[in-house]
């Protein structure tokens, strides 16, 4: 296959794509300063639409996405993204709105946001929700500030959370940005919070617990109750990973069995596109003693009318511009409404389905660190490929791109040696999981008797294993350093 | 039932495979205790055409469409190629994840280094990361990193008052808790006064940070600023409008040793305020204490050229509580936008596109301040956007000038209070001299009644 | 064999104390557990350096690991050297792959420190 040639690489002097009409009037230093204007262009491509149209056409073709095939990555929620979504989210109504427009006449999406708040905290068991994060670790930074104003308010000095082994990695950050010393609480041999190192853990500096449910094992802590009970007798809040709600959805809700705070994410349980790694949108969810500290804006009904409110007394301020990633909502909109309360349950009970499914599959072909019943993901591992024939997860992974698929996440949760997690989600059909497992079977086999195949893969993508040692020591960020 | 597949025989066989009667059963382990009994009280599902309906029924009940936007403050109607919305539709790109694993992600992967070396071109910088969120979070980051870049021993980040309002409100949320000061540094005509700044010096300042343009759409010389900022030991950030470099000295230009802003106008929709980006450009000597995703070029086993997620252990999922960032999702598709608009303009139509939004501005501004006891609440220079002095109460105006199909704002008095009297107003490449004169019309009519 | 003089901790760092001051350096242990070294961070000259808490830290690729402080007191010198070239960490920890030298603020805490021996033992524990 041909070498990557960037864009920069195509450029030819006097190309360009499309006319902007010339200004007329006055010209740019008869407006601005000379001192103050650019001196030379900048080293930007100069090339025709169509080379930019074929250039980012091929480079789609190095990619793979759910549009092009199983994406089992495990804890991202790697669901078909429904088409219908996007033609809700182009109406022109939608798209060419600005923030700053008068509230009279933004009346749409002021309702969709108070609609979608509202849905989000139905599904959830919460009183009260926010849009405005980003991202799911955006939202659980929000969620962490709600929980410090909330304790400062009450004068509560606890500046500790505690963060099971196996939580999502982003937890520990979040907490650190947000103020709070981290401390981990292991989990038990049925991969579960060991709730006597809770105990032990458990002080009056404890601020919250953080946890996972399910976790990124796949398994749902059916103590999260006593869990609960624990943290809230020792005066700290419950925080819930909604990471993962893609399993519990019409089940359970967080909300109802001690969860004081969690966030979503529109992108994984919601089935928003997620776009190369973002946008996503980490809405917040908390129980109503919290819901005066949650994030401005906020928007509320007055009448038959939608209003954003700007300040409130307790708030703990503004997390980003405006009103969140509100072209995400629209998305995650348009899924509620297709689905329904039913739908949804049945997207909990496929998701679910085909997670166990793919484990009862592999389980004699794959080491399972936990003999328990999953969740909407399994964890799997490779340790026993690597004891008997060298072959680690990370030449499983690369092996499955040549067969055809995206892999799972690899060595996550980290607690799981040579982790393989696997997460189907309920939009694949069995065809389709059946063609994974016997990929996954066969890669088995091959480990044990051409494991030269696996060491080499993938050797059907356009490169091969890339020098990430290179990729540091010799750092090449950009294509030429500019002068300014 | 929609986006499930299974028919009522495949559920049966896999329900065998694993051993169990029902789907309900795979439950079976979550406590009674637990159990949501009941149903989601929800909206009964509808079909796609339904959804479109009740969508389209949202959607108009937005007036975006009836009226023309001079509207600023951050986010601007600009002009989006077409190809930047087909292209950055193609499945592959659309529903891809973070590139985890380089070998089937080398698209993606070459799209952000070709975005960071299009963005550090037009900053002025050495590098880029690939997005955040957006460019009120991206001034807290910004900032944040050049507190770490000192080792998180200078406690004072010192910004321009003339800095975004809800950007300042951002960073002020993100440093709350990390024993970090935030000082606001006085105004002189619209524009950060040096002179006020040099009386903040110490030598306890991690970083300055100013806008240019500035909230209020002036073009501020940032050259003693950074030199200010340098001269006691500090780091200087640049905020900066990306489409307003095509014309504009960029970041990089005036010493600054950090860029950041908000993306949108390159190639993104104004979507209610998001989906955006933040662009965060810097020299290379701080790549360790940058947030965000890099991507950087190697090589493979053959030599053969790619692309990897770099730097990582600067990164929450290896770094942990060590972290100054924690952002992991960004806004990557935003980023692919920008670089798709960024390629198909090339420097000459980004030049052309800058030059015409400055140009309708200012004819703007000219054909304003020529209604009666109306004028510009500042003298300095403007880009695309500038401050407006009415003889009354700005919001009131932008009320009844909406109702009008002219949509300008927002009013200042919600930022400062003794601007109550002052809106912002914006032209963009996309504004005709028709409608500039419809505007004029229309606010000298409203303003015959006050 | 490594220095029996030196001490050493048992997050292999090691410690050689001279008078009032000590230097401290990580053992070829942990160089080679680290592996494709990338980066090293060191503290400023005249920076307060407590026991136990970390001083530094060294990255491979895909893992960062705190170096932990041996004993407390003020840096006096920085091995800055070594952030050029870290091949020094592997070809000489003992020597020219020293990263800090301190002036104690509590000579009393060396005593805390494991010997050569009581090192070995722990090294061998770990590689099993």
């Amino acid at each position: 296959m041909e070498q990557a040639k960037t864009i920069f690489e195509k450029n030819k002097p006097g190309r360009r794509c499309f006319d902007v009409p010339e200004a007329r009037g006055p010209k740019p230093e008869d407006m601005i300063p000379a001192k103050l204007l650019r001196s030379a262009p900048p080293a930007i491509p100069q090339v025709s639409e169509p080379e930019v149209v074929r250039h980012y056409s091929r480079l789609g073709r190095r990619n793979l996405g759910v549009d092009s095939t199983f994406y089992p990555l495990g804890s991202c929620t790697m669901k078909y993204n429904p088409k219908v979504n996007e033609a809700a989210a182009a109406m022109d109504g939608f798209l060419n709105l600005h923030p700053y427009i008068p509230q009279d006449c933004a009346q749409g999406a002021l309702e969709l946001i108070y609609d979608l708040e509202h849905f989000l905290a139905e599904i959830s068991g919460f009183e009260a929700v926010t849009l405005e994060p980003a991202a799911g670790a955006h939202g659980e930074f929000t969620g962490l500030l709600v929980i410090k104003a909330f304790l400062d308010a009450a004068g509560e000095e606890r500046d500790v959370v505690l963060i099971p082994d196996s939580a999502h990695g982003t937890n520990p950050a979040s907490c650190t940005i947000a103020g709070f010393d981290t401390r981990p609480v292991k989990s038990d041999s049925k991969g579960l919070v060991d709730l006597e190192d809770l105990k032990a853990k458990l002080d009056p500096k404890v601020a919250a617990l953080m946890l996972t449910n399910p976790n990124t094992l796949g398994l749902f802590d059916t103590n999260v109750c006593r869990i609960a009970g624990m943290m809230h007798d020792n005066g700290s809040l419950m925080y819930m990973d909604g990471a993962n709600l893609n399993a519990i959805l019409g089940y359970a809700r967080p909300g109802d069995f001690g969860v004081d705070v969690m966030h979503f994410n529109l992108h994984k349980t919601f089935s928003t596109p997620h776009g190369g790694g973002g946008p996503g949108s980490g809405p917040v969810g908390v129980k109503a003693k919290l819901a005066p500290f949650l994030p401005m804006p906020r928007v509320v009904k007055e009448g038959k009318a939608f209003k954003a409110v700007f300040k409130a007394e307790k708030s703990i301020g503004r997390v980003r511009s405006w009103f969140g990633n509100t072209g995400v909502m629209l998305k995650a909109y348009t899924y509620i409404l297709r689905l329904g309360a039913r739908g949804l349950k049945r997207v909990a009970e496929n998701a679910v389905l085909n997670a166990n499914y793919i484990m009862e599959s592999l389980k004699n072909d794959y080491s399972l660190p936990y003999e328990s019943r999953c969740m909407h993901e399994c964890v799997l591992s490779a340790k026993n490929l690597l004891k008997k024939h060298d072959i680690r997860a990370m030449d499983v992974a690369k092996r499955l791109i040549d067969l055809g698929f995206h892999p799972p996440t690899v060595y996550f949760p980290l607690i799981v040696e040579e982790a393989l997690m696997i997460e189907p989600t309920e939009t694949e059909n069995l065809e389709t999981l059946d063609e994974f497992i016997a990929a996954m079977k066969q890669i088995a086999k091959e480990a044990e008797e051409t494991p030269g195949l696996l060491h080499d893969a993938p050797v059907t993508t356009p490169v091969g294993r890339l020098d990430e040692v290179k990729a540091v020591k010799e750092p090449r960020l950009v294509f030429a350093k500019s002068s300014p | 039932m929609p986006y499930v597949q299974h028919s009522a025989a495949d559920v049966e066989k896999m329900l065998k495979t694993i051993g169990v009667r029902k789907i309900e059963d795979l439950f079976a382990h979550i406590p009674q205790e637990v159990r949501f009994k009941g149903d989601l009280r929800l909206p009964e599902p509808l079909s796609d055409m339904e959804a479109l309906r009740r969508m389209a029924s949202l959607a108009s009940a937005n007036r975006s469409s009836q009226g023309v936007c001079f509207l600023g403050g951050g986010c601007y109607d600009h002009f989006v190629p077409s190809a930047v919305d087909l292209l950055s539709m193609r499945g592959e790109f659309y529903t891809a994840y973070t590139p985890y694993q380089p070998e089937a992600s080398q698209g993606m992967l070459q799209v952000f280094f070709e975005y960071q070396s299009m963005m550090a071109a037009l900053t002025g910088m050495e590098i880029s990361n690939a997005s955040l969120y957006d460019g009120a979070s991206g001034l807290a980051e910004a900032a944040l990193m050049a507190w770490s870049a000192q080792k998180k021993k200078k406690p004072r980040i010192l910004i321009s008052s003339a800095i975004h309002p809800e950007y300042a409100a951002a960073l002020r949320t993100y440093s709350r808790h990390l024993g970090v000061s935030v000082e606001s540094i006085p105004l002189a005509g619209g524009v950060t006064d040096p002179a006020a700044l040099a009386k903040m010096a110490g030598q306890d300042a991690a970083c300055v940070a100013a806008a240019s343009p500035n909230v209020f759409g002036l073009v501020e010389d940032l050259e003693p600023l950074a030199s200010a900022a340098h001269a006691m030991g500090a780091l200087f950030i640049a905020v900066s409008d990306p489409v307003s470099l095509g014309l504009l000295k960029p970041p990089g230009g005036f010493g600054a040793d950090i860029a950041t802003g908000e993306g949108q106008g390159l190639g993104n929709y104004m979507s209610f305020g998001g989906p955006h980006f933040g662009f965060l450009t810097a020299k290379e000597d701080f790549v360790r204490s940058m947030p965000g995703r890099i991507v950087g070029m190697t090589e493979d086993g053959k030599g053969r050229k790619g692309f990897v997620l770099t730097f990582q252990t600067r990164e929450q999922h290896i770094r942990r509580e060590k972290a100054t960032s924690n952002i992991c999702t960004n806004q990557a598709l935003c980023a692919l936008r920008a670089a798709l608009y960024l390629a198909l303009l090339g420097p000459d139509g980004l030049r052309k596109t800058a030059s015409l939004c400055a140009s309708r501005a200012h004819k703007l501004a000219e054909r304003l301040s020529s209604v009666p006891r109306v004028e510009l609440r500042f003298k300095g220079p403007f880009f695309k956007e500038f401050a407006l002095k009415l003889p009354c109460d700005a919001a009131t105006i932008i009320r009844r000038l909406a109702r009008r199909g002219i949509y300008a704002g927002p009013s200042l008095g919600e930022w400062f209070p003794d601007m109550a009297d002052t809106m912002l107003v914006a032209a963009t490449e996309r504004r005709t001299p028709e409608e500039i004169e419809m505007f004029r019309e229309a606010l000298d009519e409203e303003l015959k009644h006050v | 064999m490594r220095p029996t003089e030196l001490r050493y901790t048992k997050t292999h760092e090691w410690v050689r104390v001279e008078d009032k001051e000590a230097v401290f350096g990580i053992t070829d242990y942990a160089v080679e557990h680290l592996s494709d070294l990338t980066f090293i961070e060191l503290p400023d000259i005249g920076d307060d350096i407590r026991k136990g808490e970390g001083f530094g830290e060294i990255e491979s690729v895909k893992a960062v690991a705190e170096l932990n402080a041996p004993l407390s007191g003020t840096v006096k010198e920085v091995n800055t050297d070594i952030q050029d070239n870290l091949e020094t960490l592997s070809e000489d920890p003992f020597g020219k792959g020293w990263l800090i030298r301190i002036e104690m603020s509590d000579p009393g805490e060396v005593k805390s420190l494991l010997s050569g021996a009581e090192y070995e033992k722990i090294v061998e524990a770990e590689a099993e």
